[in-house]
């Protein structure tokens, strides 16, 4: 025996010795510091001298953290310092944090730091990033610990670069009778979650190490934090609330750092970092930004023969999860198309422009946006119906992605029954173009999209299930509640698979990743598919249990016995069985004998058969499946001011299964509204020094209310075999043929090719003037 | 830094409190007072998520300091309890995240009161100060318009 018989020190005694044991009348009274950041004014600029003097002598500060160099932080590569050391790379790069006894005092503290920048040479867009002589935003980029699958080029700013080489580019352009080619560019904008990002630290004298986050990867958060800073990962505990809205901006882990870094220097008193508005916006991790340029090539019948593209990507400064986003984006560069021949360069730039973050549909409005419009292109060039041209190239079972995965009957919806839908809904063959009077014209577009999720392929969840003496559920699942009742949804999943009334099932919103089991991030709406399973699973073996035990105490084989509506009882005869109540803690016999114990149901799900991509040709099977849909919109367009106004925004998407109706709507609804603001308004603007210039809520402007236009939305069912009762996921859908739908409907309308965004009446003008 | 003792009544109780000049009613709200409803979103008015009643109005808590509430009678989303509103963003689905919810419910609820007979461009001319990311407005839409109907048709 090595342990048994020792003296083991008490788990709990640090916690006794130095006070901070915590009893029930202990917890109306935490105290917590604030921390509060100084961002950099500038997009590239030396930092010469940092003085804190005159910040030390308000009253209640506690730490400074500034000018000192601290472990490389970053998911694909370590670029990033978490305080800015030696330059900042972007606006809003976070220089300083102090932390004091208040809120008030951090901020005056923090406003009394004076910091000498030098300036240099701003990187303001990934295309001037890719030029030969472009300044560097990362010196030391070959030094720089990665990840295998990224592929940084040392003394460029090229942060990786995926390829796709798919068929024979020649022979496509030799089949090829008529070609389009186009260029494309958007700058990064915001995710705006109505909540910004918060984070707490509080270290623990035993050590621990106990971390309170909005986000949506607490998981993840462990995972870095005790990487980064060689913690104990079991010592580190991470607690995630409701979450305030996401959109895929809250998967970074950022804030995280700093609060754990600002509780370190002040003893691990619990500190909390929160951002101002204008602090999320470009401090925390932004939407990400494009410049493209697409060539597409196909016959006179309208069939697309060739593809060439190439992506810059606007990663910003840091390349965090711009390498996955860039990735992401050549995966599914084609669109939902059959394209024989493909060649892609995908290319993540760094700027000095606040890096990027996942933003929902990771890559796909973007990607969309390019050839969407390229393709609405194409059908002018061949005078084709643009709803039939995209009709014709639908993706089908049979077909192969980019990446050479062949498609079948369960791993990809039915793209052209999205678009039959879309044609009726939008009554397209009324015509795409309607004078109202001599100022203003009704005018429709029209847009597919694709996604996988291209995820870790060892990216792992789990659902634990525990009874309560009363034959109810509580469930325990790592997705977090973010907005997208992901966990309503599970709720529903066990109650039809027991067959049990939904309001016995308690779900835990909270989750703490000491307790929970793991789902890797709630991202790329993979919480019902891949949760879903792990439930599904975790229902089985609570299944098992019951009639294990419900099998002695009835004296039934286990092949006999259902188990339904509270009960275990024989197929044969109803009136023979058991109230889970009485055996779900065990069974006890009239004279007390007890058998069986608590029922506490696991599942597990991990995604298989995906695999890394080959870096020559991009071949590899990405991800699980490919939620396809169609979309359209209908505007009325003044032709004397270019203004417009949305009538009515269509989306059709093949979701395998619909799981719960208001949901499924809410979802697509909500993503539409932030696809429609992303195409017609929402950006950053940046001035020569990289700064951004609109970082308020007053200036960026989401769509707010009556703004929205009249939202039609269908769902086609082709199930996902593998999935939960067939379920594809939804949560990004609506949002991704927004852009490119508005972008085609506004060209029309206006008479112009329209190549950026946002769709302001003054591109529009600008488009005009410029084509005189 | 100067303090002051106000008294504030807030959802019927009389509650004694210590602020700084410039503590704004949402910072003492929710810091002093515990009622954590009323949210942060951008401190400056833009966004509408810290929305409170103040003496029947709507008032964006972030945009009013503390000793301005003095004596007056405000009602935070604690002071709500199974209001028709309320019940109407349950069953349309009128919230995703719900961060924005409390916000939009307060501001519904004083529109609902002040004008139950309010019309789309005055429905529209309220609900446009606070803004929902998440769900596109379809369904806030929905609830605000089924509890005036209902009032509607009962006069």
């Amino acid at each position: 025996m090595e342990v048994i018989g020792k003296s083991v020190i008490r788990k709990e005694a640090l916690d006794k010795v130095t006070g901070r044991a915590r009893y029930t009348h202990d917890y109306h009274t935490v105290p917590m510091l604030s921390a509060k950041m100084v961002i950099s004014p500038y997009g590239h600029a030396k930092i010469v001298k940092i003085d804190t003097t005159e910040a030390w002598k308000i009253d209640g500060v506690r730490a400074i953290l500034a000018g000192k160099e601290y472990p490389l932080t970053g998911e694909a590569i370590r670029d990033r310092p978490p305080i800015a050391f030696d330059k900042v790379r972007y606006h809003g790069e976070t220089v300083a944090l102090v932390v004091a006894d208040t809120p008030v005092q951090a901020k005056m503290a923090a406003d009394l730091i004076k910091v000498q920048y030098e300036l240099l040479p701003v990187v303001n867009s990934p295309s001037q990033a890719f030029e030969k002589r472009a300044p560097l935003v990362h010196e030391n980029l070959g030094k720089y610990k990665k990840e295998e699958d990224s592929h940084p080029v040392p003394d460029t700013n090229i942060a990786t670069h995926i390829k796709i080489r798919k068929g024979n580019l020649d022979r496509g352009w030799a089949e090829a009778e008529t070609v389009v080619e186009a260029n494309y560019s958007f700058s990064p904008s915001d995710h705006a979650a109505m909540e910004t990002r918060c984070a707490t630290a509080e270290i623990l004298p035993d050590g621990n190490i106990i971390i309170t986050t909005s986000s949506q990867a607490p998981f993840m958060a462990k995972r870095l934090i005790a990487d980064y800073f060689d913690e104990d990962m079991g010592k580190i505990i991470v607690h995630t609330p409701l979450v305030g809205g996401a959109y895929g901006g809250k998967a970074a882990v950022q804030l995280e750092v700093l609060a754990y870094l600002a509780s370190k220097a002040v003893g691990g008193k619990k500190v909390e970092v929160f951002n101002t508005r204008e602090e999320d916006m470009i401090t925390s991790p932004c939407h990400i930004g494009l410049d493209a340029k697409v060539k597409i090539g196909a016959d006179y019948s309208g069939k697309i023969k060739a593809m060439e593209i190439r992506f810059l990507w606007d990663g910003g400064a840091y390349s965090d999860k711009a390498i996955d986003l860039t990735r992401a984006g050549a995966v599914d560069c084609t669109g939902p198309y059959n394209v024989p021949n493909v060649w892609c360069d995908s290319y993540c730039m760094y700027t000095n422009h606040p890096y990027a973050a996942p933003f929902r549909g990771f890559s796909h409005s973007e990607l969309s946006f390019v050839i969407e419009r390229t393709l609405d292109l194409l059908a002018q060039k061949l005078k084709m119906d643009p709803l039939e041209l995209r009709y014709l190239n639908a993706i089908k079972p049979g077909n192969t992605t980019p990446t050479r995965v062949r498609l079948n009957k369960s791993n990809v919806g039915n793209l052209q029954k999205c678009i039959e839908r879309v044609r009726d809904l939008m009554k397209w063959d009324e015509g795409s173009l309607k004078e109202i009077n001599e100022r203003t014209v009704r005018v429709k577009g029209v847009s597919c999209s694709w996604k996988t999720s291209t995820i870790d392929p060892n990216a792992p969840s789990g659902v634990i299930l525990t009874f309560n003496r009363d034959g109810s559920i509580n469930l325990f699942s790592g997705v977090i509640e973010i907005g997208t009742g992901t966990k309503t949804i599970l709720a529903q999943l066990l109650a039809e698979r027991l067959k049990m009334d939904v309001d016995k099932i308690h779900v835990r919103m909270e989750v703490d990743t000491q307790t929970t089991p793991e789902h890797w991030k709630t991202v790329a709406s993979r919480g019902t598919f891949m949760a879903g399973r792990a439930l599904l699973e975790a229902a089985e073996d609570v299944i098992r249990q019951l009639k294990d035990i419900a099998s002695t105490v009835l004296r039934a084989p286990i092949e006999d016995l259902v188990v339904a509506k509270g009960r275990v009882y024989l197929r044969d005869d109803p009136t023979i069985g058991i109230d889970i109540k009485d055996i779900c803690y065990g069974y006890q016999y009239p004279n007390g004998n007890s058998i069986g114990g608590q029922i506490i149901g696991r599942g597990s799900y991990i995604l298989r058969h995906l695999t890394h991509m080959d870096p020559e040709t991009g071949a590899g099977k990405p991800g699980p499946e490919w939620t396809v849909a169609a979309y359209g919109v209908e505007i009325e367009f003044d032709k004397r001011d270019f203004t417009y106004r949305l009538l009515k925004a269509c989306t059709v998407v093949d979701i395998g299964r619909v799981l719960n109706e208001k949901a499924a709507l809410g979802q697509v609804m909500g993503a539409m509204s932030m696809g429609i603001a992303f195409a017609g308004r929402e950006t950053f603007y940046f001035d020569e020094l990289g700064r951004v210039l609109n970082p308020q809520l007053r200036t960026y402007r989401p769509l707010r209310y009556g703004e929205n236009p009249e939202y039609l939305v269908e769902f086609v069912e082709t199930p996902q075999l593998d999935g939960p009762y067939g379920a594809r996921g939804v949560g990004e859908h609506g949002l991704m043929g927004m852009p490119a739908a508005l972008g085609n409907a506004l060209s029309i309308a206006a008479n112009v090719s329209l190549h950026h965004l946002p769709l302001i009446p003054e591109l529009i003008w600008k488009t005009k003037e410029a084509q005189k | 830094m100067k303090s002051h003792t106000i008294l504030l009544n807030i959802n019927g109780e009389k509650r004694s409190v210590i602020v700084r000049s410039g503590d704004t009613l949402l910072y003492v709200i929710r810091e002093k007072l515990g009622l954590t409803g009323a949210k942060p979103g951008c401190l400056n008015g833009d966004c509408g998520a810290c929305t409170v009643n103040v003496e029947g109005w709507p008032m964006k808590s972030c945009l009013m300091l503390a000793v301005e509430a003095n004596g007056k009678k405000v009602i935070t989303i604690e002071g709500l309890e199974n209001t028709p509103i309320q019940q109407a963003f349950v069953e349309n689905f009128a919230f995703q995240c719900g961060y924005c919810t409390p916000g939009f419910i307060m501001n519904c609820h004083s529109l609902i009161e002040r004008h139950p007979d309010a019309e789309n461009p005055l429905i529209k001319e309220w609900l446009e100060s606070n803004i929902c990311r998440c769900t596109g407005y379809a369904e806030i839409e929905k609830a605000v318009k089924s509890v005036l109907r209902k009032n509607q048709s009962r006069e």
